[in-house]
């Protein structure tokens, strides 16, 4: 078990170093640099800021020297948010998308869970039929559409929520449900296949045949079982809250690192791009790490070979 | 064997009306011009922001542009989008897949490590990242949406293929000599076309949603040419005054997505009974 962590752990290196060079790569293939205005600079300012930040070095240098940042965990400075540096940028909107992206995962996992639940265990039913309609349609509407709908009517109509910020309690009840939305579908969606596959497991049989109670079958033995897949779909679950995030704080003006990503991609300050999509990487690969370890630790049949 | 297929299908009634609405969607992007009240790009100065009327059945835009003659146009392009999106991703990602699957051991391996790596990288990050590099405009956004959405096809059929290879008569062809290449496109690929084409109707929904989330926060395509999602960006900006300029375009988008979801949903259940089913 420990070493199929530690091993776990070793591969999540070589990949995070790829995707460190793959971006540093594709920021510097693009033609013109970030400090090219409509205004041309004056030569010698221009030479003086490309000095400052190592441009005028060639290609491989900057490499080496952005790579010996990243061991030393400097993710370099802004080009944008001219003193500041692409850390205290993170360190300043990742706690804020952190919050709203568990917010919710709370929100996805217990509306997905009771609805997929819920459907499996009355499968073909009207109950089951409504709910996987919902499901898909949940699928089907996009963050924006939703966001903007929620707006519509909550804040402009009914003005029960703020449509914008993040300051209090209630500033947060929109954006997290947007986000949520999405999420609890596919998670209902999953449970009940997986409830559906589990009612038809011999041990099912067995315990209808020992005379249990259906309730009992259906919360002791199938749910227990059925939870252990749908486990699975939380590392691709946390990419989808990533981009997710981009949209809502976009739509909500959520100070949070998704939109604050937009912009660099719109300013193009490419050092905050490539710090931005570091810490996503390495969130997924955490994710997906948690996800390994917990499914071995859930369902010992799995091989750790 | 097909028709009990075609049974199947038809007793599904959430398919066969999305498989409608789809085709509808179809000849409205090949033969929008010919339903259109207005040209796309009319500006109207005396008929900025209308709200829907006889005259304009879904209003006009800040520009006097009729909204109704946009959203067709938007449909030519983003059922274009995501239909080559949603087929050059299937061709990528099959070759990739298929190869790794087939050959196996070392290659396959190192083949699936790069997937993994792609795979720490969320969706639509890469794609913006790629639009930042080959810019944007619709060859952008095509070419970035395809090279993002064969990794998830890749793993499929990479599969798919692994399975396949174990049978009895893929062993029978290799006894009797025939080629790698040939036993692979022959006797492997045709037996995988369910799952492809299950695949694909979920691809296009996926393109769809990335083109006119692309679009909505503004990494998109770029004006003149406009999608759902760019008609949509526009109408966020007067979301509260003139809503319907939202309202539409959103709601093109919405139904289109839950067309494809629950074609999806039929055809697999329609190749797979076994599944999803109580």
């Amino acid at each position: 078990m420990l070493s199929f962590i530690f091993r776990r752990i070793l591969w999540a290196i070589p990949v995070l170093w790829i995707v460190a060079t793959l971006t540093f790569l594709m920021m510097h293939l693009v033609p013109g640099g970030p400090f090219d205005r409509e205004k041309k600079l004056p030569p010698e300012i221009k030479a003086n800021i490309e000095a400052k930040y190592h441009l005028n070095k060639p290609i491989i240098t900057q490499y080496g020297l952005y790579l010996k940042g990243l061991l030393r965990g400097d993710l370099g400075p802004s080009y944008k948010y001219l003193g500041r540096t692409v850390n205290d940028v993170i360190a300043d909107t990742l706690p804020v998308s952190i919050q709203l992206g568990a917010l919710a995962l709370l929100i996805a996992l217990t509306l997905g869970l009771a609805a997929g639940m819920a459907s499996g265990a009355f499968a073909q039913t009207p109950w089951d039929k409504l709910s996987m309609f919902f499901a898909t349609a949940g699928i089907s509407i996009p963050n924006f559409v939703l966001g903007a709908f929620l707006i519509l009517v909550f804040s402009h109509h009914l003005k029960i929520f703020p449509p914008a910020l993040w300051e209090d309690a209630r500033s947060v009840v929109l954006p997290a449900f947007a986000l949520a939305l999405a999420p609890a579908a596919y998670i209902a969606r999953l449970t009940r296949s997986s409830v559906l596959e589990e009612k038809h497991r011999d041990y099912v049989r067995t315990a209808r045949a020992k005379g249990l109670p259906e309730a009992r079958i259906l919360f002791g033995h199938i749910l227990k079982n059925a939870i252990a897949p749908v486990v699975t779909i939380l590392g691709p679950l946390a990419a989808t809250l990533v981009t997710g995030s981009f949209v809502i704080e976009f739509i909500f003006s959520v100070p949070g690192m998704g939109k604050f990503f937009i912009t660099a991609v719109t300013n193009r300050d490419y050092p905050l791009i490539m710090g931005v999509t570091l810490v996503y990487a390495l969130l997924i690969v955490v994710c997906n790490l948690v996800v390994d370890v917990f499914y071995t630790l859930i369902d010992p049949r799995i091989n750790l070979g | 064997m097909q028709s009990i297929f075609v049974l199947r299908f038809r007793r599904d009634p959430l398919a066969v009306l999305s498989l409608i609405v789809i085709v509808v969607l179809l000849l409205i992007s090949v033969f929008g011009d010919l339903i259109t009240p207005y040209a796309h790009d009319l500006q109207n100065a005396d008929k900025s922001l209308l709200a829907p009327s006889a005259e304009h059945w879904m209003g006009t835009d800040l520009l006097g542009r009729d909204l109704f003659s946009r959203l067709i146009y938007g449909t030519r392009i983003s059922m274009a989008v995501s239909l080559l999106t949603g087929f050059s991703a299937l061709l990528l990602g099959t070759c990739y897949g298929a190869i790794s699957g087939y050959v196996g051991g070392r290659l396959d391996n190192l083949m699936m490590r790069g997937v993994d790596v792609l795979y720490a990288i969320p969706d639509l990050l890469l794609i913006i990242l790629i639009t930042v590099v080959i810019g944007r405009g619709i060859t952008g956004v095509f070419l970035a949406l395809s090279l993002v959405g064969w990794i998830t096809v890749a793993r499929l059929i990479r599969g798919e293929v692994l399975r396949l290879k174990e049978n009895a008569y893929v062993e029978a062809a290799r006894a009797f000599g025939v080629k790698d290449m040939r036993i692979l496109i022959k006797h492997i690929l045709p037996n995988t076309l369910g799952v492809l084409i299950v695949t694909l109707t979920f691809r296009i929904p996926s393109a769809i949603l990335a083109e006119s989330t692309l679009s909505f926060i503004g990494l998109g395509l770029t004006p003149p040419a406009a999608s759902w999602g760019s008609l949509a960006n526009e109408g966020w900006k007067a979301l509260k005054f003139y809503p319907h300029l939202i309202v539409f375009p959103s709601l093109a988008i919405f139904i289109t997505m839950l067309a494809f979801n629950f074609l999806g949903d039929g055809l697999r259940d329609m190749l797979d009974p076994k599944q999803h089913k109580g």
